[in-house]
């Protein structure tokens, strides 16, 4: 095989990404020139309800938002272990199938662990 | 051809958006560069028949780690006024480190040499010798089994992640009402109704 020649394999998500690219530039360059854009004061104030904003918009979030996402990473990273182990199932037979089964038990723990803590609620 | 017209489409976006990263002001911004720069990575890794790491890097750079980015981002103060401010009296030291980190980037690329063996891995290396495998095949067929004590030792890892992630930052706080679906559902009227009958003139015990 030719070194390049694997590159054949990906060439439908290059197409596809030039189309995406071009839709979305035909999307906002076509708002930008049929689009009316007649802007005063009262249309580009910032609107909350009908009174007057508060206060900035730029809050702090809650610190929990970042322990929901730390355990998604967790499981991101499970998810990276398991394509390899997808396309190579037929050739690594039993034991393989049985490692893949321990390493999701064990994570399987920690999930249960975090739903009886109390981890995944919002309280 | 179209393999070379790719790799100077990714590398020139992947450079655009590495100086945007740092150049624009609003640091969502920068993140949602950052994310555009990993995109641009993993064509470039699969342009050079790394498609492993190229699958990595979306799945686990673009999907967690830039998520993580922009929440550290969000619980920030900013204030972009504040950001300014003080921008100007660091960039002597700025010019400093930077020098420094160019001064050690010659030093290295100066005694930089390649291995005239290195230059056999170019071409993926097969386990079993003569069929061509992807990346993730060959990982595969030895990570699970080969390797399966570091495989199972990483597993262990990600849960002593998790835990400490929850020991680390989980509150629980006082008198919250949490929703307990199995003893809602079991919850009969005879245990907590009683009907009582009451005498004209006197009072419920």
């Amino acid at each position: 095989m030719a070194p390049l020649d694997f590159l054949a394999d990906y060439l439908p998500i290059l197409v596809m990404l030039f189309i995406a690219f071009f839709i979305a530039i035909a999307m906002v360059t076509a708002s930008f020139i049929v689009g009316k854009s007649k802007p005063d004061s009262a249309k580009l104030s910032a609107y909350e309800c009908g009174f007057d904003a508060f206060d900035d918009a730029r809050h702090k979030f809650d610190v929990r938002f970042y322990l929901v996402a730390i355990l998604f990473i967790i499981f991101d990273l499970e998810i990276a272990f398991l394509f390899p182990w997808a396309v190579s199932l037929g050739d690594i037979g039993l034991f393989g199938f049985w490692s893949m089964v321990i390493f999701l038990g064990v994570l399987t723990i920690g999930l249960i662990y975090e739903w009886n803590k109390g981890a995944l609620d919002w309280e | 051809m179209l393999a070379t017209l790719a790799f100077y489409v990714f590398s020139a976006v992947l450079i655009f958006s590495a100086a945007m990263v740092i150049v624009v002001r609003n640091p969502v911004h920068s993140v949602l560069f950052l994310i555009l720069a990993f995109f641009n990575a993993a064509g470039l890794f699969i342009l050079l028949g790394a498609e492993f790491i190229g699958m990595i890097l979306v799945i686990v750079y673009v999907g967690a780690v830039a998520v993580l980015f922009l929440f550290v981002v969000m619980m920030l103060d900013i204030s972009f006024a504040d950001l300014r401010k003080g921008a100007v009296q660091f960039i002597p030291l700025g010019l400093f480190i930077g020098g420094v980190l160019l001064f050690q980037f010659y030093v290295l690329f100066q005694s930089w040499q390649i291995a005239p063996s290195a230059m056999l891995n170019i071409t993926t290396p097969s386990l079993s010798g003569e069929e061509e495998l992807t990346n993730a095949t060959q990982l595969g067929r030895i990570l699970y089994t080969d390797y399966v004590f570091a495989f199972q030792v990483s597993g262990l890892i990600l849960l002593v992640a998790m835990i400490g992630a929850i020991v680390l930052t989980h509150r629980q706080r006082a008198g919250v009402l949490r929703q307990k679906v199995a003893e809602q559902v079991a919850r009969k009227p005879s245990d907590v109704l009683e009907i009582k009958k009451v005498e004209t003139g006197s009072g419920v015990e």
